[in-house]
């Protein structure tokens, strides 16, 4: 009997215990969904006094009306057309007549409709100068659609050159001393044909010229508006290894560039959607870092610019197959050691890969890399694509821009099911887009709002987005960080997928000091891409690199700032100059641009 | 000869049967894919599991049970859950073996503890919870083994024909759906192809913990777990599968117990009144 009586007791203290522990995650899911809901009211004033900044969009009163066009493709495509024709958005900052004030290229996916290259007033308005520049009518039936553009001095005479890079042709354009722009494609020994979703500059051997990258998405025989075949798609949603080849060409410093991606060993045929190069280990050589689609990211050391060999496995970086969509490096807790962001899909209750941010982990056998995206607060990004980062307020800790979104279509309805249905099939369906239900106009992942996260100051970020500007939710790709109006702070250009371009003007809370610095590469590179900027000030540490693209399809600013907080003094700046070569400015003014020059 | 036979017989037999296929899963994706985002995720689920299952069989009942059910859970869990964090991993193994101890019907359990821990995170915690819902690569050979392996096991443990009931009602549902939504053949069977459903056909419908006894009653229930998850499916739920066995095997079940209650009660009324 009294074995009985235990026996039951037992059994209620178990039964508590299991209600207790399904209450959990039901208790958790309630007050999600309540913090969640607490709606965010945008107050400039209030925006200022707690965060040090706040957004107004001035597109408009900019004279910047620019609408980018998804590509229109083969009628075969036009069940899914919302999917593949997703990407194109895109923006690139460069000053290309040196006049000191930032312009940038922007580019449309359709044809018949073209980019435009706004050249900066210095009145706080823009003119599109791309067709008087020989820049804008790219988008044509034969040479294929802009993906996006980087500007880069690839013949080191003192002025920008450009690269468009499409599902198309390659375009290349040397930049006529800030007059006028020629085609050089032709000369140039860039291929025919790449289905290029990414392209950076970056000089890899460190012989002064920089050397270009090309991701390829599809493969590259594929003409998207005449399919021979309508298996075109990813054989895997994990680990796939079909996409379009990647490029490495080598600068040969005469107005050519020469395929050395198979001597180099960057033969993968993932599908790459972005990639980033920052000199990691310091020995004056360049990693790549390439962020793939449906698959594994490959993380590349460079050999001395004689060879790259693929670490992601055993650095953790290519560990696990996700989605990789842009690449930013962030020195977020002022170490001086780059930390790599790589974006990725989230969505409640179906996929949640989050976005990563890898951080290297002290090991002296080999180079190991961390994911602290959940625990810094930049993990729930949504469908995100670009990532910047920049110190926002100029509190001296740089800060995290995301765009979200990925297919805005009718409101309220889902292509989540059907697309799940497919994604979970062997290669034979997946790859075939005859086995894909026509999306008849809805949305996936749509209506997103961009992340703004602020660091605050521990290496952990909290989202302000709803707080600091006003509330869009359109699909967007590319997002640049540039210092639009020469005003020491970051403005925000957002390119939206299908829809208007955004400038996010950025008002700062002047007591914040800032310092930012134009270099010039004169052994290395001119446009100086891949230098690194230590600014040591206040007892810390601050490293920011020069890219020659960054994000997703998209380029920032090339000059580099730096926020200071409070502090008005500076004690030195050490430049670490492609090839490893070091140059120290002792107590650099604050709030000034400097323009450096290489010694 | 005859000795190595029924040693073999033995090593292949029910009780061991289910874990090495499993355990062949996980390995095989593990490394031609490397489906694990490191080792901590899975290690967790099927320590909770293990350690769960041992101490309430401990504390309820006085005895160890055999563990080979839990680790099965704890392997289904580790692949199953899809999360960034790794709590949930621990929550839903502890709640999958506790709902054995506690939703009980006339002393047996009756839900499969994996299907009814995932099925309730991915109901409560879809913030943080999803289910493993795409294909671990194009390779059709590793599938292939599996589905051979799987099949040749469930013959041996005499449920066969709960697997090929609900295979042949999902294909079948397939051409339905297809012709009702307009949507291609391929793309309503394409999930039949991938290892979510690799683990959902050999072990969590052909649990034989939450499965009805009889062999007529084991196939109407596997149809009825195909037709829920027709209706789920025509719904545009995505996990169709757990919600399906979620709400059709405890039924089943429960009505199974009744009935064979109500027999009992009849043959001892018949008894007595014999005797």
């Amino acid at each position: 009997m009294a074995k009985r009586n235990k026996q039951r007791i037992i059994k209620v203290i178990v039964t508590f215990i299991f209600a207790g522990i399904l209450a959990v995650p039901v208790l958790m899911g309630y007050f999600t969904r309540q913090t969640a809901t607490v709606t965010g009211t945008f107050a400039p004033a209030a925006a200022i006094k707690k965060f040090g900044f706040y957004f107004e969009e001035v597109s408009k009163q900019s004279g910047v009306n620019f609408v980018h066009h998804s590509p229109k493709l083969d009628p075969l495509i036009d069940p899914i057309l919302p999917q593949i024709a997703s990407v194109g958005a895109s923006v690139s900052v460069c000053d290309f007549d040196n006049d000191g004030w930032n312009d940038f290229y922007v580019t449309n996916s359709c044809f018949g409709y073209k980019n435009a290259l706004f050249h900066n007033q210095r009145d706080g308005s823009f003119i599109d100068v791309a067709d008087k520049m020989g820049l804008a009518d790219l988008n044509k039936a034969g040479s294929g659609v802009s993906m996006g553009a980087v500007w880069a001095d690839y013949d080191n005479d003192g002025y920008e050159d450009l690269l468009v890079y499409k599902w198309g042709r390659p375009e290349l354009f040397k930049n006529d001393h800030g007059k006028g722009f020629t085609n050089v494609t032709e000369k140039s020994g860039l291929p025919g044909w790449i289905n290029a979703n990414t392209a950076i500059w970056f000089d890899y051997d460190g012989d002064g010229f920089v050397d270009l990258f090309i991701g390829g998405y599809y493969r590259e025989d594929i003409d998207l508006w005449h399919l021979k075949t309508t298996k075109i798609l990813t054989e895997s949603f994990e680990y796939s290894q079909n996409g379009g080849r990647n490029y490495l060409f080598k600068n040969m410093g005469d107005g050519t560039f020469r395929d050395v991606t198979a001597e180099m060993g960057l033969t993968s045929t993932r599908w790459t959607l972005a990639a980033g190069a920052v000199d990691l280990n310091r020995d004056g050589y360049p990693e790549l870092i390439i962020a793939n689609d449906y698959g594994l990211n490959e993380f590349y050391f460079n050999e001395k610019g004689k060879r790259f060999i693929e670490k992601g496995n055993s650095t953790m970086i290519g560990l696990s197959p996700k989605s990789g969509m842009s690449v930013a490096f962030g020195d977020t807790d002022n170490k001086g050691q780059f930390g790599i962001y790589i974006s990725n899909i989230t969505e409640e209750g179906i996929l949640l890969q989050g976005n990563n941010f890898w951080v290297p982990i002290a090991d002296k056998e080999k180079v190991l890399y961390e994911n602290v995206a959940g625990k810094n607060g930049i993990e729930a990004g949504g469908w995100s694509y670009g990532s910047q980062f920049g110190d926002l307020n100029n509190d001296g800790f740089i800060d995290l821009y995301v765009a979200n979104g990925y297919i805005s279509g009718e409101k309220g309805t889902s292509y989540w099911y059907d697309y799940s249905k497919v994604t979970g099939g062997n290669s034979a369906i997946i790859s075939d887009l005859k086995n894909w239900p026509d999306m008849k106009g809805r949305s996936q992942s749509g209506y997103q709002q961009n992340k703004i996260w602020l660091n605050e100051g521990t290496g952990h970020f909290r989202n302000v987005a709803k707080y600091v500007a006003e509330e869009e939710t359109y699909d967007s790709r590319a997002a640049v960080m540039a210092d639009l109006w020469n005003r020491g702070v970051l403005d925000v250009i957002v390119a939206n997928q299908n829809n208007r371009l955004m400038i996010y003007k950025n008002n700062v809370d002047p007591a914040n000091h800032w310092i930012a610095f134009d270099l010039e590469g004169v052994r290395s590179n001119r446009s100086a891409i891949g230098a690194i900027i230590e600014l040591y000030w206040d007892s810390k540490l601050q490293s920011q690199v020069v890219t020659g693209g960054i994000g997703f399809s998209a380029q920032n600013q090339r000059r580099v700032q730096f926020g200071l907080g409070k502090s008005s003094k500076v004690d030195k700046i050490v430049i670490i100059w492609p090839g490893g070569t070091k140059q120290t400015v002792q107590n650099p003014e604050v709030d000034k641009i400097h323009k450096i020059l290489e010694i | 000869m005859h000795q190595i036979k029924s040693k073999l017989n033995g090593l292949i037999n029910i009780r061991y049967a289910p874990p090495l296929l499993i355990t062949l899963i996980l390995l095989t994706g593990q490394f031609t894919f490397g489906i694990l985002e490191g080792y901590k995720p899975i290690l967790l689920s099927i320590g909770c599991s293990l350690l769960t299952e041992y101490f309430l069989s401990r504390v309820v009942y006085g005895k160890a049970k055999n563990l080979s059910s839990a680790y099965i859970s704890g392997i289904s869990v580790g692949i199953l859950v899809r999360t960034t964090l790794l709590w949930p991993f621990a929550i839903t193994a502890i709640l999958s073996i506790m709902s054995k101890y506690v939703l009980r019907f006339r002393e047996r359990h009756i839900w499969n503890p994996s299907n009814f821990g995932i099925s309730w995170m991915l109901t409560f915690v879809p913030f943080s919870v999803a289910g493993l819902s795409i294909q671990w690569g194009n390779n059709i050979w590793p599938m292939f083994v599996i589905w051979v392996l799987g099949l040749f096991i469930v013959w041996r443990a005499k449920r066969l024909h709960i697997t090929a009931t609900y295979v042949i009602s999902f294909i079948l549902f397939s051409y339905l759906r297809s012709r009702i939504t307009g949507d291609p053949f391929f793309t309503e069977v394409a999930p039949l192809t991938g290892p979510m459903y690799q683990l959902f056909v050999f072990f969590m419908i052909t649990d034989p913990g939450t499965t009805v006894n009889n062999r007529n009653g084991q196939i109407l229930v596997a149809f009825l777990v195909a037709l829920v998850e027709f209706l789920l499916r025509l719904n545009q739920v995505i996990y169709a599968p757990f919600y399906a066995l979620f709400l059709v095997g405890p039924a089943a079940m429960v009505i199974y117990l009744q009935l064979q209650k109500i027999h009992q009660s009849r043959m001892n009324f018949i008894t007595k009144a014999k005797s």
